[in-house]
């Protein structure tokens, strides 16, 4: 079953999804895919892992990681599908990231790889936008690049992890308007997600609602305002976003 | 914590490294060499996480298998209003208020990738004693701030050493990401931090702030 948060008549709802991204409130409407505002289906603290693809690390011209390398996102940076991110003025590279989003689902704590998966309320899709001219050598990457307003997109919605029968093979893919221009597999992930909880939850207390973006393969493009960008993990979800300028951007939100 | 505090003070704690001149002075050289190449142009964030937060009075565990735990006098200013794009100027009206923060974490050699095993860790954020209302401190600009080891001053500055101070933190932040009511930004730790063991009562003083005191444990020992 697929899950999500939408907020419809200036109320937020938790909705199950149906054929065609319907989604059912709990009072038994059933909603078209675009007669709602799509939130963020969790809202924790987000885990993000940067060069876990060992083809994008050679990309970047770096070796991979022995360790994780993650980086914290907060939820103001969450945007729901449907939604749009801007592109700051005056930047030389913008560019998507699509990964693949385990869910915390209940407090994790000295987890063991085996169990792992019981510690999940599902998996979602993000697109970890990155401003690369901001990049600099501390904390890399640092906020700026990464923490952004309405800078990452998630969701649409958080699929059960009973429906994704193996999240160590699963197909990744990045359109932009319409062309398709990043694709890899779950399968080239340096460490997978059993492997990531059992690493946090070595040092820390994994919360419900917190995310692990378990980082993007190569193919990485530039995105500009007006691009419709399209990320999709196979089998868990297809996230549409639309890049607009700094002006627009600010303009709508008043 | 108490309840009126977590509510004041229930969104995203952002922390700002590097923030004391005298700290930042004594890295200089090394931020001219690999893997930093210059120093830092914009502020230096980090995030504790949600399962950092912590206490008034409460315990701090000093985990299994780490050899050093540091504690990290800061100064927390608390959001009270929405900032999106504010300058300077505007910059304290979306102020709510002053708290102590004690930034705990292992020692940092590096600065280079973000220091998430060394400041996530379980109840390495204390907060508090209390929200004091931003209108009850003249200048945030000229505070004393004094570590106390089992009674013993270990560590002290003033927040005249800041790098940036609140106005110019909140418009460089705001630029690029809405700081929400509740946020609490940790203005940063001094130069100078010192080693805790187990046994350790740590406190933290900051002029016209109180003082928030914390026991450090062993861990398994709660």
């Amino acid at each position: 079953m697929k899950h999500a948060r939408i907020r419809f008549q200036g109320d937020i709802h938790a909705v199950t999804v149906e054929d065609n991204n319907a989604v059912r409130l709990a009072d038994g409407r059933l909603l078209a895919e675009d007669q709602v505002e799509w939130l963020p289906p969790a809202n924790g603290s987000m885990f993000a892992l940067g060069l876990n693809y060992a083809d994008h690390a050679a990309e970047l011209a770096f070796s991979p990681p022995t360790e994780p390398l993650a980086f914290i996102k907060s939820p103001g940076t969450y945007t729901g599908h449907n939604q749009v991110t801007w592109r700051p003025d005056n930047v030389a590279y913008m560019h998507y990231e699509c990964e693949l989003v385990a869910v915390i689902g209940k407090p994790a704590r000295n987890v063991k790889r085996e169990d792992a998966l019981q510690y999940l309320a599902g998996y979602t899709v993000c697109n970890d936008y990155a401003i690369r001219d901001y990049l600099e050598n501390y904390y890399r990457p640092n906020l700026r690049v990464k923490n952004r307003d309405a800078t990452t997109p998630v969701g649409p919605w958080i699929v059960d992890v009973a429906d994704v029968p193996d999240a160590t093979n699963l197909k990744l893919r990045t359109w932009i308007n319409g062309e398709l221009k990043q694709e890899g597999t779950t399968a080239d992930m340096i460490f997978d997600i059993p492997y990531l909880i059992e690493y946090f939850s070595s040092f820390m207390t994994l919360q419900p609602g917190d995310m692990i973006a378990t980082g993007t393969p190569e193919g990485l493009a530039d995105v500009v305002p007006g691009d419709e960008v399209v990320v999709e993990v196979e089998g868990v979800g297809r996230l549409v976003n639309r890049i607009v300028s700094e002006s627009e951007f600010f303009a709508a939100r008043g | 914590m108490s309840s009126a505090l977590d509510k004041a003070a229930a969104g995203t704690l952002f922390g700002i490294a590097l923030n004391y001149q005298g700290l930042l002075r004594s890295r200089l050289e090394e931020f001219q060499q690999p893997p930093y190449q210059k120093p830092p142009v914009k502020p230096v964030l980090f995030i504790k996480t949600s399962n950092t937060r912590n206490g008034h009075d409460q315990p701090v565990v000093f985990p299994a298998g780490v050899e050093r735990l540091q504690p990290g006098p800061a100064l927390g200013v608390v959001i009270g209003k929405d900032a999106s794009r504010v300058s300077e100027t505007e910059a304290m009206n979306h102020v709510a208020g002053y708290l102590i923060v004690n930034e705990f974490s292992l020692p940092e050699d590096s600065y280079y990738r973000p220091a998430v095993k060394a400041k996530c860790r379980d109840g390495f954020c204390p907060i508090g004693p209390e929200l004091v209302p931003a209108s009850q401190i003249a200048n945030p600009n000229a505070l004393g701030i004094r570590l106390l080891v089992n009674g013993e001053l270990r560590q002290q500055n003033n927040t005249a050493n800041w790098v940036r101070n609140i106005p110019q933190l909140i418009a460089e932040l705001s630029e690029f990401m809405t700081l929400h009511a509740g946020d609490v930004l940790i203005t940063g730790t001094p130069e100078g931090r010192v080693d805790v063991q187990p046994g350790d009562t740590v406190a933290v003083e900051i002029d016209g702030l109180g003082r928030l005191v914390n026991t450090v444990v062993a861990e398994g020992a709660l």
